[in-house]
Formats: C-alpha cells, sequence, structure tokens
C-alpha cells in the first residue's frame, strides 16, 4: 500500500520535471501529464478499496517513529485523491481540446499542482502540509499568470499576495504549535484543546490561513477577482482542487486535532451562511458566466463547511457526498462556459443568446451540471442537500438548514440566467459567427468566420437571409461570392471554403465531452445515491472517530 | 525577549510594506514577513519534549540545539525565495504590460475581455 499513498504524490512530481525537459514536445507533454492522472487515479481507487474503516499509513525512508515524514490515507483522503486527479484529468482534456495547453511550462505546472494537492490530502504533519499547500500555489501562480496580460498581472497580483499572506499566518501558526508542544505530527497533536489549550492558537492560525484558501467569506475577495482572469481550463481545474483542498485541511484538523471544536461551532453556522449568502448574491449580481460560476464557488464553499458547525456523523456524511460530486459539477460548469468562450469569444450574458440552437451539445454539457448545482431532483446536487438540510434539522441548526434551502433557490436562478443569457432565446450575431472559434479550428456553423468580411446587421445591399425553415433563424448571410447557406443551423453547419479544420467535431466533442460526461454523471449518481452514501460513510466515521487515523499516524 | 522584538519589528515593517501599493514594496513587505516567521520558528526549538537527535551523546543536552525548527526554517527560507523571485517577476512583467506595478490602478476597459 506503500506505493498507493506515494504515489499520488510522487509521481506527478517526477513527472512534472521530465515534462520539463520535454518542453518541446508537447505531444509528448500531454501523454504524460494523462499517463500521471490516470496513474493518481488507480491509486485513489486502490486507496478508497483498502480504507474501509481502516487507515494505511507510511513512513517515508523507515525513519523511526517520530522522526519519519508521515503519509496516511483514510477514506475520506482516498476519496479526495480520487476525486481530484479525476476533476484534473476532464480539465486537462478541455485544455488540451481547446489548445490552452500552448504554452512549455502548462503540463509540469499542471503537474505541480496535482502533485502539490495530493500531498496536502496525505500529509499527517502540518509542517508538511505547509509545504504541500505552498507546492500547490506555487503551480497555481504560474497558471494563473501563464499567459501575461494585463489582466492576469493584476489579478495574479491580487491572488499571489492573498495567498502568500494567508501562506505565511500558516508558517506562524506551525512555528507558534512547535514552540507550544514540540510537535507538528498530527498524530502526536490528537486531543490538543484538553492538553495545551494554549497550542490552539497557533492550531487556528493554520485553520485561518486554510479558510483564506478554501475563500470562506470574509476572506473569499480574491477568488472571484482572480479565477476569471485564468484560462477557463486552468479555472475548471483550479475549482476542483484549490479551495476544495483548504475545506479538506479544515474537517482534518477539526477532526484529528481540535475534537470536532464544540466552542467554534456556532462560529462555524455563521461562516457558513454568511459564505452561502454573500456569494450567491455577488453571483447574482455578475454578468459574465465566469464571473457567476467563480461567485458560487464561494457560495457552495458555504454548504461544504455547514457540517463543521453540525459535527454530527450524519452532517459529515452529507457534506462528503456533497464535496465528492460539487467538485465533478463545478469543474463541468466551468467546461461548458469555457467552451462557450472558446466558440463566440466572450462570456458576457448580454452579448450571447441562442446557443441552445447553433450548439445543442453545449447547452446540454451546461445543462445538467447547473441542474445539480441548483441541487434540482433527481441530480447527485439533490442527494448532497438533502442529506445536508436534514443533518441540519436533525441537529436543530434550524436557520443554518434554511439558509441552505434559500440559497439553492438563489443559485438556481443565476443558473437559469446563465440559461437565458447563453442558450435560450435568438441567436444573435456574435453567436451566429463564432468569431473565437477558427483560432481554434472549430467549425463554423454557418456564414463567414471571423476573419471574413460578415455584414452585420445587413449591411450593403446584401440580403441578409433570416428565418429559415421550421422556424428556426437562419444564419446570417456571409458576404460576396461565398455560398451562404441558410435554414437548419445544425451543429455542424457547412462552412466557408478556406476553413482550417482537420480535428472539427472532434474538437468540440472532446471540449464538451467531460462536461457531458459529468452530466451523466449526476443524474446516474442521484439515482444511486445510495451508492454514494456508502461510499462516504467510513470517511464520515474516520473524521468522527478519529483513534484508527490517529494510531495508524503514530505507527505507520 | 529579543527574538520577540525581532519578530515584533520583522512583522510591523513587513505588514506595513504589504499595505502599500506597489508590488516591488509588497515583495519587499513578504520578505520581511518571512524572515519574522523564519525567526518565529527558530526560537521554538527545545529539547525538552524530544530526546537529543545525535545517538552518543547523552547527557549534552544543553549543549545541543534543537534540529527540527532549523529544518523547518531552510525550508521556509527557500519556499519564501522562490516566491520572492515569482513577485518580482509578477512585477516586472506588470512593468513591461501596465507601464507601472500599482496594481489597484484603475483597470482599462479592454482588459476585462476574457480569450
Amino acid at each position: 500500500m506503500t506505493l498507493a499513498i506515494v504515489a499520488p504524490l510522487g509521481v506527478p512530481l517526477l513527472a512534472a520535471g521530465l515534462s520539463m525537459l520535454l518542453r518541446h514536445h508537447r505531444t509528448a507533454q500531454r501523454v504524460m501529464t494523462v499517463l500521471v492522472l490516470l496513474a493518481s487515479l488507480v491509486a485513489g481507487v486502490s486507496l478508497i478499496l483498502v480504507t474501509d474503516g481502516a487507515t494505511v499509513a507510511t513512513a517515508v525512508g523507515n525513519w523511526p517513529d517520530g522522526l519519519a515524514i508521515v503519509f496516511a490515507a483514510d477514506r475520506f483522503t482516498a476519496l479526495m485523491v480520487t476525486v481530484a486527479a479525476g476533476m484534473a484529468l476532464l480539465a486537462v482534456t478541455f485544455a488540451i481540446a481547446r489548445g490552452e495547453d500552448d504554452h512549455d511550462l502548462f503540463h509540469p505546472a499542471v503537474a505541480v499542482l496535482v502533485g502539490g494537492v495530493a500531498a496536502a490530502f496525505l500529509t499527517a504533519d502540518l509542517f508538511n502540509l505547509f509545504v504541500a499547500f505552498e507546492v500547490m500555489l506555487m503551480a497555481s501562480y504560474l497558471l494563473l499568470t501563464l499567459r501575461g496580460g494585463r489582466a492576469q498581472v493584476r489579478a495574479g497580483a491580487v491572488y499571489v499576495t492573498v495567498n502568500l499572506l494567508a501562506s505565511t499566518l500558516f508558517l506562524f501558526g506551525v512555528g507558534l504549535t512547535y514552540a507550544t508542544v514540540g510537535t507538528v505530527n498530527l498524530g502526536e497533536l490528537a486531543g490538543l484543546p484538553a492538553r495545551a489549550p494554549t497550542a490552539t492558537i497557533g492550531v487556528g492560525l493554520v485553520m485561518l490561513a486554510a479558510g483564506v484558501k478554501a475563500s470562506l467569506v470574509p476572506l473569499h475577495g480574491w477568488l472571484p477577482r482572480a479565477y476569471v482572469h485564468a484560462g477557463p481550463a486552468v479555472t475548471a481545474l483550479f475549482s476542483g482542487l484549490l479551495t476544495k483542498a483548504g475545506v479538506v485541511v479544515l474537517y482534518r484538523l477539526t477532526s484529528v486535532v481540535m475534537d470536532g471544536a464544540p466552542a467554534v461551532q456556532p462560529w462555524w453556522l455563521l461562516v457558513a451562511m454568511l459564505t452561502m449568502v454573500i456569494g450567491v448574491l455577488g453571483a447574482v449580481g455578475r454578468g459574465d458566466v465566469r464571473g457567476i460560476l467563480s461567485f458560487h464557488m464561494v457560495s457552495q464553499v458555504g454548504y461544504l463547511i455547514l457540517p463543521l458547525g453540525i459535527w454530527t456523523v450524519a452532517g459529515t456524511t452529507a457534506g462528503i457526498v456533497y464535496l465528492l460530486q460539487y467538485v465533478f459539477v463545478k469543474g463541468a460548469l466551468f467546461i461548458a462556459g469555457g467552451t462557450v468562450e472558446t466558440l463566440a469569444g466572450t462570456g458576457r450574458l448580454a452579448e450571447l443568446g441562442g446557443m441552445l440552437r447553433t450548439r445543442p451539445a453545449v447547452a446540454m454539457a451546461f445543462l445538467f451540471p447547473a441542474l445539480a448545482l441548483a441541487g434540482l431532483p433527481p441530480s447527485s446536487g439533490f442527494v448532497g442537500k438533502f442529506l445536508l438540510v436534514l443533518a441540519a434539522f436533525d441537529a436543530g441548526t434550524l436557520l443554518a438548514g434554511a439558509t441552505a434551502v434559500v440559497v439553492s433557490l438563489f443559485t438556481l436562478l443565476s443558473m437559469v440566467k446563465i440559461w437565458n443569457g447563453v442558450f435560450w432565446g435568438e441567436p444573435n450575431e456574435r453567436v451566429l459567427r463564432e468569431p473565437a472559434a477558427t483560432r481554434f479550428a472549430l467549425p463554423v456553423p454557418a456564414g463567414g468566420a471571423g476573419d471574413l468580411p460578415v455584414p452585420t446587421g445587413g449591411a450593403g445591399d446584401l440580403p441578409v437571409p433570416t428565418g429559415g425553415a421550421g422556424g428556426l433563424p437562419g444564419p446570417t448571410g456571409g458576404a460576396g461570392d461565398l455560398p451562404v447557406p441558410t435554414g437548419g443551423a445544425g451543429e455542424e453547419g457547412p462552412t466557408s471554403g478556406h476553413q482550417p479544420a482537420p480535428l472539427r467535431r472532434g474538437r468540440l466533442l472532446a471540449m464538451t465531452g467531460p462536461a457531458l460526461l459529468v452530466g451523466v454523471a449526476t443524474i446516474v449518481l442521484g439515482l444511486a445515491g445510495g451508492w454514494l452514501i456508502g461510499l462516504a460513510e467510513p470517511a464520515a466515521l474516520s473524521l468522527h472517530e478519529p483513534a484508527t487515523y490517529i494510531e495508524a499516524v503514530l505507527q505507520p | 525577549m529579543i527574538p520577540a522584538l525581532i519578530v515584533g519589528i520583522l512583522a510591523a515593517g513587513g505588514t506595513y510594506l504589504i499595505l502599500q501599493r506597489g508590488l516591488v514594496r509588497v515583495a519587499l513587505g513578504f520578505v520581511l514577513l518571512g524572515h519574522a516567521a523564519t525567526t518565529l520558528l527558530l526560537t521554538a526549538g527545545g529539547l525538552s519534549t524530544r530526546q537529543i537527535p545525535f545517538i552518543g551523546a547523552e547527557g549534552a543536552t544543553a549543549e545541543m540545539a534543537d534540529p527540527l525548527p532549523q529544518a523547518f526554517a531552510l525550508t521556509a527560507i527557500v519556499i519564501s525565495f522562490a516566491i520572492t523571485a515569482f513577485l518580482l517577476t509578477l512585477a516586472f512583467r506588470g512593468r513591461d504590460v501596465l507601464g507601472h506595478d500599482d496594481v489597484e490602478a484603475e483597470a482599462a476597459p479592454d482588459e476585462e475581455e476574457p480569450r
């Protein structure tokens, strides 16, 4: 099992180095990243299989207990490793499909990011957690600013400084903890509030830093400002990995070190409610796809930390069920939104419309994850939210449960807003031309591509045909002597003569495929919710009865 | 007492600098904060809770330093060095594309366009 524990962090980090050497061979880099992620996935699944009520741990280098660096995996860790690798695989597929990995450092940075996240999940040592966070954040700084434009520099400055400040706080926390109790091993820190109350200040600082990385309100301001300026695939990748690492650390520290922290539970409830409400209100106020989705990320973190305020087995099970499906759902939404941007060249709702007619596959790729995010049955999001609200009511935290329900309605509202803005209604000029699509050698539905002189609004003496057969609005015509197809604005309309499009349909499928896959999975998992709960329950039990985890960490 | 003062002064200076608008000052502020954290880590050592690090040196606890915080400090220095380099690169890039390193300046209207 040692191999399965070390592989999710060791393999990507080794591959990152190799990927640097292969930086002029994009295909080799791509193959390697995909293989690495598959290896992490396999390691994660094998960890899930062996951690039913048990914890596996390994002391790297076979140093004696207390000196060795310990990595441990219980069911919770195993699930998170698997989910992170799976989501990274989908996001990388999307990145490759839209050519976003067209930078020498993209693949190495992704590998480092994935390795760092896995290390943060697996480590059983506060200082190593700091290192893992830094490894992960360093890669994320790079991925965010990779394009080096003005917006990226600006977003990068905010993102880097906020996260760096949190990391410095984290380091102070580690130092204070070590100064008080002389250890940073999670197993040895177990039951700290009873033994050494002052040491909880250090651990509290660490949790504050994790809260910044999880973007809890009021520490959330950096996320919506930074994420919208990353590439679409990078945003999808970040959404699945970064904030979730913060949430996982909060769960782990509350469970192992803080004994559930009964004294701060009301505060967790307050923070969870604030995060839900402020996030969703911010989303309602935005007018672009990724802006809305980014604020929703803040809002959903509120759901994820609600179990910390309830701290019952039912609540934690619900939180983990929600977390497992949410990682994919949010990633899929960013992928669908990113596909829209890739085609139309913008994510602003006011400039889009009617894509359901021109690109039904993209619309479907957005629809099902959106339903899951809002928590409508029969999606997996419904299972998670239903369990969560039920657990909140059972624990007597009525206000928090009610907030979760109301915020779900607002979530639905802003999903409907995106749907109306992007997919519903009549296709407009921009959607029909898809000016950005040619850059990615995608099929253009009709008329001219972006580089053609297309008359807007029937300029000149050309009759612009609209209103084709079957009530479908025909695409507006191209200019001059181009063959102008009218009528059936199908997904694969005939294109004008000089399209460089060798990959065409396959490429669009590769872009939307990950999101469609998630869409199908949310429905399947929603119907098979019992299986999901069965998967998550040992994880929740391991968090509530951390004795086996602690024992495994102390004697790996 | 002295280490506490050092940490306090470094942290105060660092906090002042990261509240400035220019990215280079922010980077310098993080250098100071990083030093504060490193100093804190070094003063956190102590052999009261663990045994002496080297085999065969019984009874010499008073002359021994705790090696673990030193390892922490080294790692933290390396990390903060890397991140300082990144921040300065970002500031340099900002000078190229923005003309200044002021992160809070008004965004140009064409910047919001996602690719």
